[in-house]
């Protein structure tokens, strides 16, 4: 896996407010990115810097080793971008549209054609090729956005908030797309969607007013929630007492949350203690027990749980 | 090059996709044609010229090119196509250059389809071609002039209405800098020198010494550099303000 991308302490400050604070990363061909942080965190500004479309107050990029800062145009020939909005000249057809990002990014003849054939084949944009993009609906724009951004057939992919307004089958889809362009590019998507990290990102960071504040694989920061490792049980309401006496004394147990309950069965989430592994301690008990359960499973961690807690704590680990 | 005639092309399209360009061609030939015969009394002068054509090229200007120009920039900026388009690979100069060139392109086309009074001059009279000549090329020159304001000025704002405003304002006053109100204004209290100079700066006595065809280098130079200056400080303002 060799490094495409690689950020080096990017710092934008517009007047007194700090947008984006030294952030580093770097990323890899094949990996893709998930950026995460609430609105307003600096994801976009970042993306900005990098795509050299804002100059960084201090910092810089540097994408198939070309630093953007003394070579912005090398390194937009190497960037597929996708703004955030998805911005597109509306009175334009995307006809017209990638025949135009073709002619600047220097494709001709034969590569041109195809290069265009491709992305409107993988994007599914022959019922609209000829229409005026002003008139299509969000999906499709969103759509010749992302074509527009793959055309070329880019090292590094940057996509802000790309499935942003699209209904479920198309999220699917574009995600499918951003799965299968992973092989041989590094990616990066910012999102504040958390369940798009889960289904596409190999890789996960949080940025909070403007800082780096985790790094890691979905896994890892799944780690982080109080609801790693813990197991739910379903169970009948008038069992509750019961399953607390059984599993009284454990150590690996911080606690017993008692969820929702709809008369029939209520959710009971037995809470681990800093992540140790209790599914089979617990069940061993339920089952010396005699307590009977409807259901029970493993907690991977909720993500919107811990992007939640680190966002919203000033950043503390 | 390839890069910035992508983008000429792409603007020059863009014209012709809205109404505005029809619009404009339209209007420019009615007012260029009216106020040739009744203003400028082109058939009383008895005259084998277009002087009567020509002289009012910088009225019509003044609030026609500012229509040209509102667009260029602060249409990219409302809608966010500035990052579409800055984020490829383009130089801030190729971008300016390019979007200026189709503008004056375009103008260039309007101009051009005044040629029917040029055969009717022709057909009339015997004129002097070569003068006839001189007052297109000025005529361009001017309208180029008035197009690099009203670029630079569309830079500074994402409001098309505001952009038109002040290129229009600002074009009245470069070309009203010549004339009475203004040189008397400033005839009261300074020196000669200043009020040569805030004259010359005027686009007036410019354009008249080149539609009389008076090839004087000086007239060229002094439009090519305002065309050259307000195209620079466009640059510079796009680079500044496009992310804000």
């Amino acid at each position: 896996m060799s490094t495409m991308l690689e950020i080096q302490g990017l710092t934008k400050q517009f007047g007194q407010f700090t947008a984006v604070e030294d952030v580093s990363f770097s990323v890899g061909s094949g990996e893709v990115l998930g950026f995460l942080g609430p609105n307003g965190s600096g994801k976009s500004t970042t993306m900005k810097m990098v795509t050299g479309f804002l100059s960084p107050t201090s910092g810089t990029a540097l994408v198939c080793g070309n630093d953007v800062t003394r070579d912005p145009i090398t390194v937009k020939r190497h960037i597929g971008y996708l703004p955030e909005g998805a911005p597109l000249y509306e009175d334009m057809s995307p006809a017209g549209l990638f025949g135009f990002v073709a002619n600047v990014r220097g494709l001709s003849g034969a590569a041109r054609r195809l290069a265009i054939d491709h992305a409107v084949t993988k994007l599914q944009l022959d019922e609209v090729y000829n229409q005026q993009i002003g008139t299509l609906s969000k999906g499709f724009k969103r759509r010749v956005g992302l074509a527009q951004a793959i055309l070329h057939d880019p090292d590094v992919l940057i996509l802000d908030e790309p499935t942003d307004g699209l209904d479920p089958n198309q999220k699917h889809q574009v995600r499918e797309l951003i799965a299968e362009m992973s092989a041989d590019k590094a990616i990066v998507i910012s999102t504040h969607v958390l369940e798009e990290v889960d289904a596409v990102c190999s890789r996960a960071i949080v940025i909070a007013r403007g800082k780096k504040i985790a790094d890691g694989t979905p896994t890892d920061l799944e780690r982080r929630s109080g609801y790693y490792n813990s197991v739910s049980v379903h169970l009948h309401p008038e069992h509750i007492e019961g399953l607390r006496g059984a599993l009284s004394g454990m150590n690996d147990i911080s606690g017993i949350e008692v969820g929702n309950s709809d008369g029939v069965l209520a959710q009971v989430t037995v809470m681990s203690r800093e992540g140790a592994t209790i599914v089979e301690a617990v069940n061993t008990r339920i089952r010396e027990n005699g307590i009977s359960v409807e259901q029970l499973y493993v907690e991977r961690g909720r993500l919107d749980d811990v992007f939640r807690q680190i966002t919203s704590d000033g950043g503390a680990r | 090059m390839s890069t910035l005639l992508a983008i000429s092309r792409r603007e020059l399209n863009a014209y012709f996709s809205t109404p505005l360009a029809y619009v404009f061609i339209v209007i420019f030939l009615a007012l260029a044609g009216a106020t040739t015969f009744y203003f400028g009394g082109f058939f009383q002068r008895g005259q084998a010229d277009l002087a009567a054509f020509f002289s009012f090229h910088p009225w019509l200007y003044v609030f026609l090119i500012p229509a040209v120009g509102m667009r260029l920039w602060a249409e990219e900026r409302k809608s966010g196509t500035i990052e579409l388009l800055m984020t490829l690979p383009v130089s801030t100069t190729e971008a300016v250059l390019g979007k200026f060139v189709a503008a004056w392109f375009f103008t260039g086309i309007a101009l051009l389809m005044t040629f029917p009074i040029w055969i009717t001059v022709n057909y009339l009279g015997s004129p002097d071609n070569g003068v006839i000549f001189a007052g297109y090329v000025g005529s361009f020159l001017m309208a180029g002039a008035f197009l690099a304001i009203g670029s630079f000025v569309s830079a500074l704002t994402r409001n098309q209405v505001i952009a038109f405003v002040i290129s229009a304002a600002a074009c009245f006053l470069f070309m009203m800098s010549g004339l009475e109100p203004v040189q008397s204004a400033f005839r009261g209290w300074a020196s000669a020198f200043v009020v040569d100079l805030v004259a010359s700066l005027s686009f007036l006595t410019h354009f008249d010494a080149i539609t009389k065809g008076v090839f004087d280098l000086r007239d060229f130079i002094y439009l090519s550099s305002v065309i050259g200056v307000f195209l620079f400080a466009n640059v510079v303002v796009v680079d500044l303000k496009k992310g804000s």
